[in-house]
């Protein structure tokens, strides 16, 4: 007779958000093997109706403290899209700075404060503060960068305060920018020492193919902030057809929708970016790939840890670029905006429908709004990273538990436990945001 | 002296207080010295299933699953803090009491409507009694440290009950009625330091409202520069819609 096995993880820890893993082996047999999402819903698509364009950012950040910025820039997109403005060069610029250091900040507080516990074999890195004490000050220390930066640029890093429609009600003086760059900088050694530890761990195996979906574009840059929609297998669309591409379906234990494009699932997310774009990866980024041995196309999802790493130096990298491009050529101040409610219409505001894609540190994040001739908000629709990687994340644990059967229940438990962490989900922003169907 | 025991809850809400507590950098560790968290979901595997000298909430209370579980922490709890927007004045969760929660479920859920149970949206102070509240959305770590010193000495704390735009003068920042833009600073609590309108945008009321507002004032101000106060209600319902609900 085979092997009986249950595990019944209920609010699995050290994820944003709350959710649980149900796997169940009857004889030898996988029953039944899925990630339950069961996050309150908190109707945000719903409470935005009624409300101006103007406050649509402030709102949708509040949707995740993690990747406020993230949920802020798309936001911000599409309602800049659905009213036909087009951002300045220097808006682009800041904005990209922006992103590079939230998805700096996120990927740093995965890698050193929910997956390296796994790694070392402790519960949380509270234990590590004994044992390893200068690794999680660098941690600590680092994250604090990053909001620093993020204090200077946008008045802080949780729920941005000055990026906004129309650009930056605030923009860096002189003395901002040699702020911003001698912090950045200064991270330099400490990024380094990541990567040497980083490299030295060792990460489950578990290989299986998927179809890795990112945003694509033709110019040299590694996308986050703009391009189309592309994947491993051939896809490429506009950001507009952003519903052909993740084709959302319901299942009865989870809050949030499922979704497939070529095959049975496909996955967002660092590794799906480096699948995707490693030419346009940076020398920085690209060594730390070949340090680890690392080249597309990589199958195996517990790497997606290391490929946040490389996106890590990317970043890092990147948004000093963008400072010292502003120190080279200079900030133009006469372009801060103050809108507020765009009482004074300032923003000539039209009816229209926009979309918003960019990547934030879980992978594609969609916003799409309908607005009235007034931007007022008609109808709006978010479809979440996670959203996008539950299906996925099943698939992968279906392929995992019967190849690892033969360990002990608690073994199997933190292997898929450590699966689903390895794609860092943020389950509060996955829940918050299903279906919503545009009445034409 | 044994530590006292502190443990971290969420209820509905972004999880950004949590992380603003984690972004203190290496203060943090300087609070892990007195205190013993004993539970965290978000950052920590390890459980606690006795009481705790201090629990601190985030979130707000939208699912009768929900008032079960604040009502079983209060139980175990000597000392309870609410902190963040969302716990301490129901925050923008509260904006789905303006509307019908029939329709606003079938909005989102459509025909799955029924298999999301979700009640009006409370403040946690609305379902069980608390003893220190740290309000914004996010909090200002400053407060929080504040708050947090009080509540391991016993002492009381007292959020600030005069308007944003106390702190706003003294920063010297240019009104923003004087720029032709509604904010909502005149009627909103001080203790951010006018974080919103330093960084060039207005006050949206996360703090929640005054106790006693200068209404007169205020619809002077609103009249003065021509602006509804249906206007100013309707920024302020975004944050403080839960304080209608007795």
């Amino acid at each position: 007779m085979g092997k009986n096995i249950k595990v019944n993880v209920e609010y699995l820890t050290r994820v944003e958000g709350h959710g649980n893993i149900v796997v169940n082996v009857n004889d030898g047999v996988l029953e039944e093997c899925k990630l339950e999402i069961v996050e309150s819903p908190r109707f945000f698509e719903g409470m935005l109706r009624g409300r101006s364009i103007f406050e649509a950012q402030h709102v949708t950040s509040r949707i995740c403290g993690i990747c406020a910025c993230g949920h802020s820039l798309a936001s911000i997109q599409a309602a800049e899209d659905a009213i036909g403005f087009k951002p300045s060069d220097q808006t682009i610029r800041l904005r990209k700075l922006l992103l590079h250091m939230e998805n700096l900040d996120s990927h740093l507080l995965h890698i050193y404060l929910l997956v390296a516990p796994d790694l070392l074999g402790v519960k949380s890195f509270v234990p590590l503060i004994d044992s390893h004490n200068k690794v999680v000050r660098r941690a600590l220390r680092m994250k604090k960068t990053c909001n620093d930066v993020c204090d200077i640029l946008a008045g802080r890093h949780i729920h941005p305060i000055s990026s906004i429609v129309g650009g930056w009600t605030k923009l860096p003086d002189e003395k901002a920018l040699d702020a911003m760059l001698a912090y950045l900088n200064g991270m330099i050694p400490d990024m380094n020492a990541t990567i040497e530890l980083a490299a030295g761990l060792k990460f489950p195996e578990l290989q299986r193919d998927t179809e890795y979906v990112a945003l694509v574009s033709d110019d040299g840059e590694y996308p986050l902030l703009m391009g189309d929609v592309g994947s491993t297998d051939g896809v490429r669309m506009n950001k507009k057809d952003y519903k052909k591409i993740t084709n959302e379906f319901v299942v009865p234990h989870s809050s949030a929708k499922h979704t497939k494009l070529s095959r049975e699932s496909y996955a967002v997310g660092a590794l799906a970016r480096f699948n995707v774009n490693y030419s346009k990866l940076r020398k920085e980024a690209k060594d730390i790939a070949a340090a680890v041995g690392m080249k597309p196309k990589v199958t195996n999802p517990y790497l997606n840890t290391v490929a946040q790493l490389i996106e890590c130096a990317e970043s890092l990298y990147d948004a000093i670029d963008i400072v010292k491009h502003f120190k080279e050529k200079g900030v133009d101040h006469s372009e801060a905006v103050v809108v507020g409610l765009n009482e004074q219409k300032r923003i000539l505001v039209k009816a229209g429908s926009g979309v918003g894609a960019v990547e934030v540190p879980r992978g594609l994040l969609f916003h799409h709004y309908e607005v009235d001739d007034k931007g007022i908000i008609v109808n709006a629709n978010c479809i979440i990273p996670t959203g996008q990687n539950c299906n996925n994340i099943e698939h992968d644990m279906k392929k995992l538990v019967p190849e690892i059967l033969d360990k002990s229940e608690a073994e199997i438990t933190l292997a898929l436990e450590m699966l689903v962490r390895a794609y860092d989900p943020c389950i509060s922003c996955s829940a918050h945001f299903l279906d919503v169907k545009f009445v034409r | 002296m044994t530590k006292p025991k502190v443990a971290f809850f969420d209820f509905a809400c972004c999880e950004g207080c949590q992380l603003q507590v984690a972004n203190l950098g290496e203060a943090l560790l300087d609070i892990l010295e007195v205190i013993d968290v004993v539970e965290f979901r978000e950052v920590m595997s390890e459980k606690w299933p006795q009481s705790f000298d201090i629990a601190i909430i985030e979130g707000s209370i939208t699912t009768s699953h929900a008032v079960e579980r604040i009502k079983e922490i209060r139980a175990r709890s000597k000392v309870l803090i609410a902190y963040g927007s969302c716990a301490t004045i129901g925050g923008v969760n509260g904006m789905k009491n303006n509307y019908e929660l029939k329709d606003i479920r079938e909005y989102v859920y459509k025909d799955k409507a029924e298999f999301f149970d979700t009640i009006p949206t409370r403040a946690v102070h609305q379902v069980v009694n608390v003893d220190y509240s740290v309000n914004g959305c996010p909090i200002y770590p400053p407060e929080f440290i504040r708050i947090l010193k009080a509540a391991l000495a016993g002492l009381p704390y007292h959020v600030p009950d005069n308007s944003v735009c106390v702190e706003c003068k003294l920063n010297e920042n240019i009104c923003l009625f004087e720029r032709g833009i509604s904010c909502a600073g005149p009627i909103t609590r001080s203790g951010c330091n006018s974080w919103c309108v330093n960084n060039g945008n207005i006050c949206y009321g996360c703090r929640g409202m005054v106790s006693n507002p200068n209404e007169n004032g205020f619809k002077a101000v609103l009249e003065k520069y021509d602006i509804t106060v249906d206007m100013i209600m309707n920024k302020m319902n975004m944050y403080n819609k839960c304080r209608e609900i007795k």
